[in-house]
């Protein structure tokens, strides 16, 4: 492990923003501090950076306890939420500022901050004052000052976070590419899961200050640990009773269910492809139709109950008010703290996934 | 910041003026207010004391300047002034830095004390200070003891350390109080990022606090001076020995209550000399004001 956070506990004042936070990053992974705003992850950066002192528990990184090492003798990078250029410097002085600060030769400095600022493609632009470059312009300064002094531990605040929906598209592939071809351990953080899903190679989901789940976000998309991660990943509706469903009828009662719209299939009677399946089906009909770019969600009304699902484009138009035979393949159920997979009794022994 | 709130509301008056008639009416009326006022309670009094101090001549004004009480009030006036410029500015710096940058308890207290000189009259102030220091105050053996130890005479009160402690008293909050909103608005995250970087307090300083308060460490400096110089209320109650303690505000009060015609002259050439100060410094705070928004 090249990061590890042991029983980390902080409070401020009697608020509790860290509640026993266990968790090792390997050496050269990128991961995401994922969770809903206020949960605490700017605070267990500020905590491996040194930035914030932990009530109890060790910061380890490289085996070694740092807790009680400076913020500036961690050697760590640090991209700040709104990255926190020098505003009185120019672009090459904040790249160099790691560097005169640790001396170097003068040359030395220009060789790697000119380095640098090619690798974040901003030539040319070394003669600028922050307040005179775009957000994304800004948040590759950030980043190549960040690496200047070459840490082995790159920690960002919502890197994304003050960028344009589009902008940042382009950025995130950047970064993980940028990343990548430093090979720097990395932990970021972020409110998007998108963001997490597409950069990160592990997600550390937190909530009011706890380790819900860590893993890979396949993992934590597929096998929910709690019953906040079942909710918060992926876009989900949350049923109080499901149990009357076909294929569900043995659910315990009184517990909440999660039905992602990838759960469930809607198709017409005389389709072919689902005839087998028809004795598991429920009758819904059409409330509304979203066009969202490369498909379809459509929301139905089954038993009393809306449900969503997405439809391919290249598939037969359907029209609200419209009857479809609905398909629930699985369900989530959330106890107190857990969320378990229910699957549709009425499809055992059918291969869904060759359908 | 506030250069910019002055602009915007600037702005939205010419905005309000263009629009109506009655608009145009308000705005001359007030501005015929203001200059009214501006006249009657500041350019006439001052071109009173000059036109006063200059009318018995040239001999008689530089003979007033050079009087031995006035020499001696000018030098206690700038030790005075200098050594609170240096003090609160130093202070200024430590107590603004402690309160925007770290979080502890006691830090509103803190920022409330400091405004204290800004709320309490500066003749209690430094009656206070007689009380303290004073041959009947509870720190009086503590002197006397430093005194003995170090075979020195230093006495705080009717003496000239006693006219800096209390020009100190009443001048500090002006440098805390110009930085302390510059340093919240600007938050701790550059410092933070440049400590990541490896760097060590006084190089955040130096590098990347400083270029940032420059100026408005420079307006509060001059703040702190002009009131410095011109204190009269505090110096007053610990300053009584004429010719020796006293500052210009108290040789220019000294001459004018003694009532001939010739000291009254000698009073406002001797207030004239403040006056010219105060032009400079005025001049000086235009010039800084002006700076620190180009820069802005
Ligand atoms: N210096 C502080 N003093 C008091 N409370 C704080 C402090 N810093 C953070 N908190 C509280 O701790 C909790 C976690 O804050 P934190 O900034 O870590 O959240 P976050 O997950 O980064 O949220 P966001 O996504 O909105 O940035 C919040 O409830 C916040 O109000
Ligand atoms: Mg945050």
């Amino acid at each position: 492990m090249y990061v590890e956070m042991k029983h980390i506990n902080k409070n401020f004042g009697d608020y509790e923003a860290a509640k026993d936070i266990n968790f090792g990053v390997e050496q050269g992974r990128m991961v995401a501090l994922l969770g809903p705003s206020g949960s605490g992850k700017t605070t267990i950066l500020r905590m491996i950076a040194g930035l914030e002192r932990q009530d109890s528990g060790d910061v380890v990184i490289e085996g070694k306890v740092v807790n009680d090492i400076a913020a500036r003798d961690r050697g760590i990078g640090f991209v700040f939420q709104n990255y926190a250029l020098f505003r009185y410097m120019t672009v090459y002085e904040n790249v160099a500022f790691g560097l005169r600060v640790q001396k170097e030769e003068k040359q030395k400095i220009h060789s790697r901050v000119t380095e640098l600022i090619n690798l974040v493609g901003l030539e040319g632009m070394e003669k600028r004052y922050p307040d005179q470059l775009s957000g994304g312009q800004r948040q590759r300064v950030a980043f190549a000052r960040a690496l200047a002094p070459n840490p082995q531990l790159l920690l960002l605040d919502e890197p994304f976070a003050a960028i344009d929906a589009k902008v940042r598209k382009e950025l995130r592939g950047w970064l993980k590419e940028m990343i990548a071809k430093v090979g720097i351990t990395s932990i970021f953080v972020t409110h998007d899961q998108d963001e997490a899903v597409e950069v990160a190679d592990d997600i550390i989901i937190i909530n009011e200050g706890r380790l819900e789940q860590m893993g890979s976000p396949m993992e934590i998309y597929k096998k929910p640990k709690t019953s906040f991660v079942a909710q918060f990943i992926g876009t989900s509706a949350v049923l109080d009773d499901f149990s009357g469903f076909k294929g569900f009828e043995d659910l315990p009662k009184g517990k909440q269910a999660i039905v992602r719209p990838e759960f469930v299939e809607a198709f017409k009677s005389d389709n072919e492809k689902f005839k087998s399946l028809m004795h598991a089906t429920e009758t819904g009909v059409i409330k509304d139709i979203a066009f969202r770019g490369s498909y379809q969600e459509l929301t139905l009304e089954v038993n009393g109950i809306l449900l969503s699902t997405n439809r391919s484009l290249e598939r037969r138009p359907v029209r609200v008010g419209e009857q479809m035979c609905v398909l629930v393949y699985r369900v989530y159920i959330l106890d107190e703290t857990d969320a378990e997979i229910h699957k549709n009794q009425l499809l055992k022994g059918v291969d869904i996934e060759a359908l | 910041m506030k250069n910019q709130e002055s602009m915007t509301m600037e702005s939205s008056k010419n905005q309000k003026g263009a629009g109506s008639g009655e608009g145009k009416l308000a705005r001359c009326l007030l501005i015929g207010i203001s200059v009214l006022f501006l006249l009657i309670m500041l350019v006439f009094p001052l071109v009173e004391v000059i036109y006063r101090s200059l009318k018995e001549g040239l001999k008689m004004y530089g003979d007033a300047l050079t009087a031995p009480n006035t020499l001696s009030a000018l030098g206690v006036t700038l030790i005075a002034a200098v050594i609170a410029l240096a003090v609160n500015t130093f202070f200024g710096l430590c107590a603004a830095w402690l309160i925007t940058k770290f979080d502890f308890r006691g830090r509103q207290l803190l920022s409330t004390l400091i405004d204290i000189p800004f709320s309490i009259s500066p003749v209690i102030a430094g009656l206070a200070f007689i009380m303290t220091f004073g041959r009947m105050g509870w720190a009086k053996p503590l002197i006397d003891g430093v005194n003995d130890l170090f075979g020195t005479d230093i006495s705080l009160v009717f003496s000239v350390p006693g006219v800096v402690l209390a020009t100190i008293f009443v001048t500090f909050p002006f440098v805390s109080r110009e930085l302390i909103p510059v340093m919240q608005a600007q938050g701790s995250a550059e410092e933070e990022a440049a400590a990541m970087m490896g760097a060590k307090g006084l190089t955040i300083f130096r590098r990347v606090t400083f270029p940032h308060i420059k100026w408005a460490l420079l307006y509060g400096m001059i703040l702190c001076a002009a009131r410095a110089l011109g204190e009269f209320g505090a110096v007053y109650a610990v300053s009584k020995a004429r010719g020796k303690t006293f500052t210009l505000p108290l040789e220019i009060d000294a001459l004018y209550m003694a009532g001939s015609a010739d000291s009254i002259t000698q009073a406002f050439a001797v207030s004239s000399l403040l006056v010219i100060m105060a032009i400079i410094i005025l001049i000086l705070k235009q010039i800084v004001e002006y700076r620190g928004k180009r820069e802005q």
